[in-house]
């Protein structure tokens, strides 16, 4: 269950336990209230959605990743944030849609100062207004990513074609492991247009990283990667 | 505080430490020796089922030690979470999901609110949710406007609702029973040891049913249901369970004969609650049910005996307490 796949062996990574990055403590320092607000929000989240972390062929690691998840419900982001240990956690930056976070008091301070967001104004994304660029650039060398692919959340639990952003992603930054996540059952915990949750059980598998391989075209790397997350339902 | 134990309760708990004390000493000493013909892995699940008990005993008695409005909430938790498992393992259509939200924070928490109300509501804690709720469910199924299996969804939710939280409220709804002979309510002590002796009853059913499966297992009852249930288990589990609550009658109202019948009766119904969850799990496919619940405590797979046996074993009390056949 724990030993790490054969592709992430060929880059040095950071290993989580042994020698953490002097960044990764820098993101860790945070006012007070906001770590205490952290801690009790991945906690809730983590009771509330009854949510189970499985690490398949894939460990928790400081190291830069991007978390790409199937998505159903408004809770997603939150879950995945909650369930990564928390040193991993303080470094993992959620890309969520800007007209839903940016709305009343409580989402935009959660937005901003819990998860860290990366908001996206969904309207405005175009070819030469790419959002990829200032996700690259606000990450660094320290952050990771967490992103839903399929561009919007699916209203049966399905999961739809992923569109383009993962693989401009991993072109620019080959480095970045890219871990495919699993949601499963939060598509009953909160499907798509209602606004209360109801408390049941899910479960959120890890799986091994993939890489872009040389010359892959975009479609077959966005399939792969889609594959990459379904084969996690069996496993 | 005015703890709630009488003497008779408080030997029954000592009594089951110090069982349980003995049988984790066996185990220690079964898993230090290499040389028995034992299968280790016999001996793990032994010790890790010892364990079980520890922690169910040692919550309940302290639970019970605080009174009944601990218990009722402690209860009031525990089928919160059983229900979270049965309606996880039972899907249910977008549709359902408001009906659900009103079924975990409406129905579940007023239930234990009655309960916790006392004997005085039992007109209303007895029908609430087989009538009520369950008129609801269909109500609100149908506002929300999918026909598709509409009765199959209902009736999903309905089931999950009685099991878990009107059956398993009866168990802390022991804790407010006038009984004859008992002191005045308030003063629930004896009542705890009535609690105590019903779940131990049960579980000592569903523990030995376990035993007499892995000695003589020979007839399975179900094999497209349970592969591992058997007839000889069903015997040897409801026979052992009975002889433990024949034996501890004092703690009890009932006469030896009496307690003997009650015993025999709530094993059988924890029986066929254990039957009926292997049904459900069954039909659902284990690797559903695996990566799902796999993991979490499985709160529903300890309790289903408890929430079949607990209204008969609460009724059945009443009744003879109102027969005057307890004086």
């Amino acid at each position: 269950m724990v030993n790490r796949s054969a592709t992430s062996g060929a880059q040095s990574r950071r290993p989580v336990s042994s020698s953490p990055a002097p960044a990764g403590d820098a993101a860790t320092r945070r006012p007070l209230d906001v770590s205490i607000t952290g801690v009790m929000l991945a906690a809730a989240a983590r009771l509330f959605s009854g949510a189970r972390a499985r690490w398949v062929n894939c460990e928790p690691d400081t190291c830069q990743r991007i978390y790409f998840a199937n998505h159903t419900s408004h809770l997603d982001a939150l879950v995945i944030w909650s369930a990564l240990p928390h040193r991993v956690r303080a470094l993992a930056r959620p890309v969520a849609a800007k007209d839903y976070w940016e709305r009343g008091i409580v989402r935009p301070y959660l937005a901003k100062n819990v998860f860290h967001a990366l908001l996206i104004d969904r309207k405005k994304i175009k070819v030469h207004n790419s959002p990829v660029r200032m996700l690259l650039s606000a990450i660094g060398e320290t952050y990771s990513l967490i992103i839903f692919p399929e561009g919007g959340r699916s209203l049966d639990g399905t999961v739809h074609p992923f569109k383009s952003g993962l693989y401009y992603l991993c072109k620019k930054r080959p480095d970045l492991e890219a871990v495919p996540v699993y949601l499963d059952n939060m598509n009953r915990v909160l499907p798509r247009g209602e606004v209360l949750p109801v408390p049941l059980l899910s479960c959120i598998t890890f799986g091994p990283p993939i890489f872009l391989e040389a010359g892959e075209t975009k479609q077959s790397f966005s399939q792969r990667a889609r594959q990459a997350v379904l084969a996690l339902k069996e496993r | 505080m005015n703890f709630s134990f009488d003497q008779k309760s408080l030997w029954l708990v000592v009594g089951v430490a110090f069982v349980l004390a003995v049988a984790t000493a066996i185990g220690q000493i079964l898993r230090r020796r290499t040389d028995t013909s034992l299968n280790q892995a016999t001996i793990d699940v032994f010790i890790h089922r010892i364990n079980g008990w520890w922690l169910m005993c040692s919550v309940l008695a302290v639970t019970l030690l605080l009174g009944r409005t601990v218990t009722v909430v402690l209860f009031g938790l525990v089928s919160f979470w059983a229900l979270r498992e049965f309606i996880t393992l039972t899907p249910t259509r977008t549709a359902d999901h408001r009906t659900l939200f009103w079924v975990f924070f409406f129905f579940t928490p007023l239930q234990y609110l009655l309960i916790g109300m006392g004997e005085s509501q039992y007109g209303l804690y007895s029908i609430m949710i087989p009538v009520y709720a369950v008129l609801f469910i269909l109500a609100r199924a149908s506002f929300s406007g999918d026909p598709k299996r509409f009765l199959e969804r209902a009736a999903k939710i309905q089931a999950g609702l009685i099991v878990c939280v009107y059956c398993l409220s009866y168990a802390p709804a022991l804790m407010s029973l006038k009984i004859e002979g008992y002191p005045a309510p308030g003063n629930e002590g004896r009542n705890a040891g009535l609690l105590l002796f019903f779940v131990l009853v049960v579980q000592m059913g569903d523990a030995m049913r376990y035993v007499w499966d892995k000695a003589a297992g020979q007839r399975v009852i179900a094999p497209a249901i349970n592969a591992t249930k058997t007839w000889e288990g069903f015997t040897g589990g409801i026979g052992s369970a009975t002889l433990l609550g024949t034996a501890i009658w004092w703690v009890t109202p009932f006469p030896v004969w009496m307690a003997t019948l009650v015993s025999l009766l709530i094993s059988v119904m924890g029986f066929c609650g254990g039957l009926t969850m292997s049904a459900i799990k069954r039909d659902r496919g284990v690797s559903d049910y695996g990566t799902l619940i796999e993991g979490h405590v499985g709160v529903l797979d300890r309790l289903d005996s408890i929430c079949f046996a607990a209204p008969i074993f609460f009724h059945i009390t009443r009744f003879l307490s109102g027969s005057g056949w307890l004086t």
